[in-house]
């Protein structure tokens, strides 16, 4: 019973966090480019400033495009409760494995790619013509990296997978490294950050992700934006609970809980900053670049593969 | 550089048996205005062309206050070694027609639409006869520049569409982009023809800010219209207040104090300088490069600051004036300037560094976007866009008015015509600028800032081009009865440069279409007028 409620609790704690990591990676970006930049708590007040405007429609905006912020802020959501992030062995993460986690974040790029696409403008389609030629390449390069470290852990439940690994204490394998650096390559291409996407550009035409959503407003603009920000802290995660799990509980005890919440915080700060100096240094990529960049995340993560069965397998 | 009159060209005409007249009410003689037949316009333009002149711009004027019953065009040419000349024919009041001249020089084009659009004057042969600065929704047979026209007209709204070039063929698309858009910027249409993300061709549609700006100078004097000028694109508000008040000054035979047009120098190249960097931080912006964007404009800011601080106003507006200048500089001040100046120029120069070692943003930049030597010397393209294509036309050294006439400009060239090198191109004349002005501010004369303007009499007309920081600027006005401006034709450097952006970003991909176009930054307002 008392994991139940820490899993709800873990669920909460990465939803309604979300808007101020948002607000921690402007501040920090703000601060690298030597500005002062808003609050950290910024996130939450346009998020209220959203959900209390009116909402303009067009006319022939059809069901998609009204039921599509609610999909894509649901299937974060379920995304999210599936990822174990101070205890593992939640009731929850025993429900879904990884290939279910890729298929809510995939129906999530589905369902915004069609509303891009419904309501009928050109950056709509534009956008969802990107999203969709990127999220191809995405998807395979992302499961691939995953599958890396669920041979190793012959399984693709994530609790299980973190046991593996915390079993086999400091992982110190190729395989693993190839894989990371693919989740990473997915990360930047999946959440829309530089050099990939520019989460702050006001130039309708160079534009991938925000492309399809120029014709929201309101409420369905604010869940959009939450589901972005939740998706960022979901990646980020993911990626702690695959390669550096350390830290994590694995039974429900107040000191244990602590300190997987500190080490989370800790984790998530560290990749931050690394976040911000990356997008601080580095300029957008031309558009056409953005597909061998995948290529080469899943040639990465196939080397991985390779890696795993050339040096690992035999050696056990 | 020896200002005699320009009588080369009217040789080179009379070689070819065309016949001018020297117009003696119009000023200054150096940059004289020949009257030729009406039959003879399109050949003029041949010979110009020949002679590879470049085209600077053409217009119309109705009734001088001596003859009211005349209407006439007048096109400019200029050459590198020799001074602007200006051609002037006189048209059929009931039926104006005019030749084209658009085979000759594509950048006519479009100015010769705008005066079947503002004036009714019919262009034989041109090939483009669709309405320009005139939206559709005006009444076809509405001549707002007409002098039968009063501006305050109210009009019926009538219905049209304008026919943009279609595209055929299997995978190509079109993409509307504009006139509103994501950001705050001015508005204008653009049309894109891409196959995948790959633009084929790119349309512009501009004349969406369109305010009546030269009707409005009619019957203001040249004190008022000062302040019009000024306002004509906020950001070379410095160049256009110089260009219309050295015109009206040619046009009054007034000499200026050395010290009147020091300053006004010195604030046009500050005008540069901080255009220039805000420009520059916005096209690294436009590449995602942000922390470029961020530095740069901080100095912008710094600059404003400087110039509220200085002059009383953050964007030096209104400071030039007919028969001078409005503020005066102390020693104290004076040195002010100089300092930052030098510490812009030298803080640029860091920021420079951290940009060329990018290979990030220059990836993004080198060879996007060319425009060939070709087509610059083709269309005649102005200021950095011409500079990073091989036109090297600069009215600083080829007009030389005071007092660039005692300094040494040195104009920066490039060739290759990319982003990169108009980027290369700002960064060089951020430099110079700074040289200039520290120059400039070392030997400041003595004497008054200003004298007084007298109009000249009704009938007599002025013209000069400036270099402002987007390019020349081509000024003709012509003062009537009571002191008062009678018709004021000003030609932006835009008006030309926006065929540059249409030529550069054929073969780019769509998403760096708004990289190309801030490197180009032609201003809507001052193409709209």
């Amino acid at each position: 019973m008392t994991i139940l409620l820490v899993n709800i609790a873990q669920i909460l704690l990465m939803v309604l966090a979300a808007p101020m990591a948002a607000g921690i990676v402007k501040k920090m970006k703000a601060r690298m480019q030597n500005r002062q930049g808003a609050g950290i708590f910024q996130p939450y007040r346009d998020l209220s400033k959203l959900f209390g405007k009116e909402m303009v429609l067009a006319d022939h905006a059809s069901w998609i495009f009204r039921a599509a912020p609610y999909i894509i802020f649901t299937s974060t959501v379920l995304a999210a409760s599936v990822v174990p992030v101070i205890v593992v062995d939640s009731p929850f993460s025993w429900t879904a494995d990884v290939i279910a986690l890729a298929g809510f974040l995939a129906i999530g790029t589905f369902f915004t790619a069609l509303a891009g696409m419904d309501i009928g403008t050109v950056f709509g389609g534009m956008g969802a013509s990107r999203e969709m030629t990127f999220a191809a390449l995405a998807e395979p390069a992302l499961l691939m990296s995953i599958f890396v470290l669920s041979v190793t852990a012959q399984s693709t439940n994530l609790s299980v997978m973190i046991h593996h690994i915390l079993d086999a204490g400091i992982l110190l394998k190729p395989s693993i490294a190839f894989a990371l650096i693919a989740m990473l390559m997915v990360s930047i291409v999946e959440n829309g950050r530089i050099p990939v996407d520019n989460p702050g550009t006001h130039l309708e035409v160079t534009m991938i992700h925000e492309a399809m959503l120029l014709e929201y407003s309101g409420r369905h603009l604010a869940l959009i934006e939450w589901a972005t920000q939740i998706k960022l802290v979901l990646f980020a995660t993911l990626i702690f609970d695959l390669f550096f799990p350390w830290g994590i509980s694995t039974a429900v005890a107040t000191s244990a809980l602590l300190i997987a919440l500190g080490l989370w915080v800790f984790k998530l700060m560290l990749f931050f900053v690394l976040l911000v100096i990356m997008e601080t240094a580095l300029a957008k990529m031309r558009l056409f670049e953005v597909p061998q960049f995948l290529s080469t995340a899943f040639f990465l993560a196939l080397l991985g593969m390779f890696m795993h069965y050339i040096l690992e397998v035999g050696a056990q | 550089m020896i200002h005699d009159a320009n009588t080369w060209f009217a040789e080179r005409l009379s070689d070819h048996g065309i016949v001018t007249s020297y117009l003696e009410d119009h000023h200054p003689a150096a940059m004289p205005c020949l009257q030729v037949r009406r039959l003879d316009w399109a050949n003029v333009a041949e010979e110009a062309r020949r002679h590879q002149m470049r085209f600077v711009s053409l217009w119309a004027a109705e009734a001088g206050a001596h003859d009211e019953k005349a209407l006439y065009a007048y096109m400019a040419f200029a050459h590198p070694e020799h001074r602007h000349v200006l051609l002037r024919t006189d048209l059929n009041q009931n039926d104006p027609a005019l030749q084209d001249i658009g085979r000759h020089y594509v950048a006519a084009v479009r100015m010769q639409r705008s005066l079947q659009d503002m004036f009714g004057i019919r262009v034989e042969g041109l090939a483009d006869t669709r309405q320009w600065l005139k939206h559709e929704h005006w009444p076809d047979d509405a001549h707002p520049m007409r002098r039968d026209f009063p501006a305050t007209t109210r009009m019926q709204e009538s219905d049209g569409e304008y026919a943009f070039i279609r595209a055929e063929g299997d995978g190509v698309y079109e993409y509307p982009v504009g006139p509103v858009h994501a950001g705050i910027i001015e508005p204008g249409h653009f049309r894109f023809h891409a196959v995948g993300e790959k633009i084929l061709n790119m349309e512009e549609r501009l004349g969406y800010v369109h305010k009546g700006v030269e009707k409005r100078f009619e019957g203001l004097t040249a004190a008022e219209g000062v302040r019009l000028a000024g306002r004509i694109s906020g950001d070379s508000t410095v160049a256009h207040a110089w260009a219309f008040c050295q015109a009206c000054e040619n046009a009054a035979y007034l000499e200026l104090p050395a010290y009147a047009v020091t300053l006004r120098a010195i604030l046009c190249e500050r005008e540069r300088m901080a255009n220039h960097i805000g420009d520059i931080g916005a096209i690294c912006n436009d590449g995602g490069f942000a922390f470029m964007h961020v530095q740069m404009q901080r100095l912008r800011e710094e600059m404003a600051r400087m110039h509220r601080d200085i002059f009383g106003h953050r964007l030096l507006m209104d400071l030039i004036v007919p028969g001078g200048v409005a503020c005066r500089l102390s020693s104290e001040t004076a040195a002010v300037l100089a300092e930052d100046s030098r510490r812009m120029a030298a803080e640029v120069e860091q920021l420079r560094s951290i940009y060329a070692d990018h290979p990030s943003i220059q990836e993004r930049v080198i060879g996007s976007g060319t425009v060939s030597v070709e087509d610059a010397t083709s269309v005649g393209l102005l200021g950095y866009a011409g500079r990073a294509s091989g036109v090297y036309a600069d009215e600083r050294v080829e007009e030389a008015y005071p007092p660039y006439d005692k300094l040494n400009v040195r104009v920066p060239r490039g060739e290759f015509g990319d982003v990169a090198t108009r980027v290369w191109v700002r960064f060089e004349e951020v430099a110079e600028s700074a040289r200039l002005i520290c120059e400039l501010l070392q030997a400041l004369p003595e004497g008054a800032e200003r004298v007084e303007f007298n109009a000249p009499e009704a009938g007599i007309s002025g013209f000069d081009a400036i270099e402002g920081w987007r390019g020349e600027i081509a000024a003709w006005v012509r003062f009537g009865r009571n002191g008062v401006i009678d018709r004021y034709a000003v030609r932006d450097p835009s008006e030309i440069n926006w065929l540059g952006l249409e030529l550069a970003v054929r073969e780019v991909p769509v998403p760096d279409f708004p990289l190309n176009n801030k490197s180009f930054n032609c201003s809507y307002s001052g193409n709209d007028l």
